[in-house]
C-alpha cells in the first residue's frame, strides 16, 4: 500500500482553488492514521509553497510520496526562479503584489515557515526557468496502517 | 474558557456551531496575514481571529488545525467559505467588536496566547 504517490495541479493566481492540493495530501496523511503534530507541519509547509507557487510563480505542480515513517512533498513551477534565496529566507522579506496582500498574504514569513516545519528542505531554483521546494517531514510514530520498520 | 461562553463574552453569532460547543478554549490567536499565523502553528491554537475574510482564512485554520474561527468587526464570510468551513468542521463566529476590543475580553478571561 504505502508508498502513496499523490499528484496535484496548482493553478496561478488562482486564489479559489489555491490550497486544495495541500488539503488533499492532509487528507491523505489524516487517513493513514499519521500522528497529528506531523500533519499539521506537513500541512502548513506544504500550503505556503504552494500559496508561493500561485502567488509568486504562475502556479505549477505537486508531488507528494507519503512512506511510513515520512513525507516528501516537492512543488515544482515554471516561474520567475528566486534571484537571491539567502534574502527569500528571511523573516519579513517579500515581492508580493497586492493582490496577494489583499488576500492576506505577503508577510514575508512563508519561507521562514516551511524551514520552521521541515526536517529538511532543499529550495532548486533558477532565474528565469522555476523553483522547485523538496520539503521532508518524519513521523514521530509510523503510519499505524502501515507495516513498522521491524514489522 | 468553553467555546459557549467566548460566544456570549464575544456578544457572537454563530454562523458554523461547533459539535461541542462546551469544548474548552485556551489557547487563541489574531492575525490579519496568513503567514503570521502559520508562525504560531507549532503551538496549538484552538481559536483564530481575524478581520479578513476569504477563502484563504479558512483554508489556512484548515492546515492549522484551527476549531473556531472569529470573524471580527462584523465582518460575514460569504456562503462559498462557510461551507468549506463547515466540510472541515471549523467552527466560524461573527463578532462586531474590533480585534483588540475581542482580543482583550477573550485575555481578560483567561484565553492565553502563545509564542512560537
Ligand atoms: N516559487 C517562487 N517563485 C518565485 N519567487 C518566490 C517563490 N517563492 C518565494 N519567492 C520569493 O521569496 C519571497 C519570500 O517568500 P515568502 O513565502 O517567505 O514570503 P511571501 O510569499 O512574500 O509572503 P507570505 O508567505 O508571508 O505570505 C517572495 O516575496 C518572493 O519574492
Ligand atoms: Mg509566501
Amino acid at each position: 500500500m504505502l508508498p502513496v504517490h499523490l499528484q496535484f495541479p496548482i493553478r496561478g493566481g488562482d486564489f479559489h482553488s489555491a490550497g486544495e492540493a495541500s488539503s488533499g495530501m492532509k487528507k491523505a496523511l489524516s487517513k493513514l492514521g499519521v500522528d497529528p503534530s506531523a500533519v499539521k507541519r506537513a500541512s502548513v509547509a506544504m500550503y505556503e509553497a504552494e500559496i508561493n507557487a500561485v502567488i509568486h510563480a504562475g502556479g505549477g505542480e505537486a508531488d507528494v510520496e507519503i512512506f511510513a515513517d515520512r513525507v516528501s512533498i516537492v512543488i515544482r513551477d515554471h516561474g520567475p526562479g528566486i534571484p537571491d534565496v539567502g534574502l527569500a529566507m528571511q523573516e519579513g522579506w517579500s515581492t508580493a503584489p497586492d493582490a496577494a496582500r489583499e488576500m492576506g498574504f505577503g508577510a514575508g514569513m512563508g519561507l521562514p515557515n516551511i524551514q520552521r516545519n521541515a526536517d529538511d528542505l532543499t529550495i532548486d531554483t533558477r532565474v528565469g526557468e522555476g523553483t522547485a521546494l523538496t520539503i521532508l517531514v518524519r513521523f514521530h510514530r509510523p503510519a499505524p496502517t502501515a507495516p513498522g520498520p521491524e514489522a | 474558557m468553553r467555546l459557549c461562553d467566548c460566544v456570549d463574552l464575544l456578544a457572537a453569532e454563530v454562523l458554523v456551531p461547533a459539535k461541542d460547543m462546551e469544548t474548552e478554549i485556551r489557547v487563541a490567536c489574531g492575525a490579519d496575514l496568513m503567514s503570521d499565523a502559520m508562525a504560531f502553528a507549532c503551538s496549538t491554537n484552538e481559536m483564530m481571529l481575524t478581520g479578513l475574510v476569504n477563502l484563504q482564512v479558512i483554508r489556512t485554520a484548515e492546515m492549522m488545525d484551527v476549531k473556531v474561527l472569529v470573524f471580527v468587526r462584523g465582518k460575514r464570510p460569504d456562503p462559498t467559505m462557510v461551507e468549506l468551513a463547515c466540510e472541515k468542521g471549523i467552527c466560524v463566529l461573527r463578532t462586531s467588536n474590533p480585534m483588540f476590543t475581542a482580543c482583550g475580553l477573550l485575555y481578560q478571561a483567561g484565553i492565553q496566547g502563545k509564542g512560537a
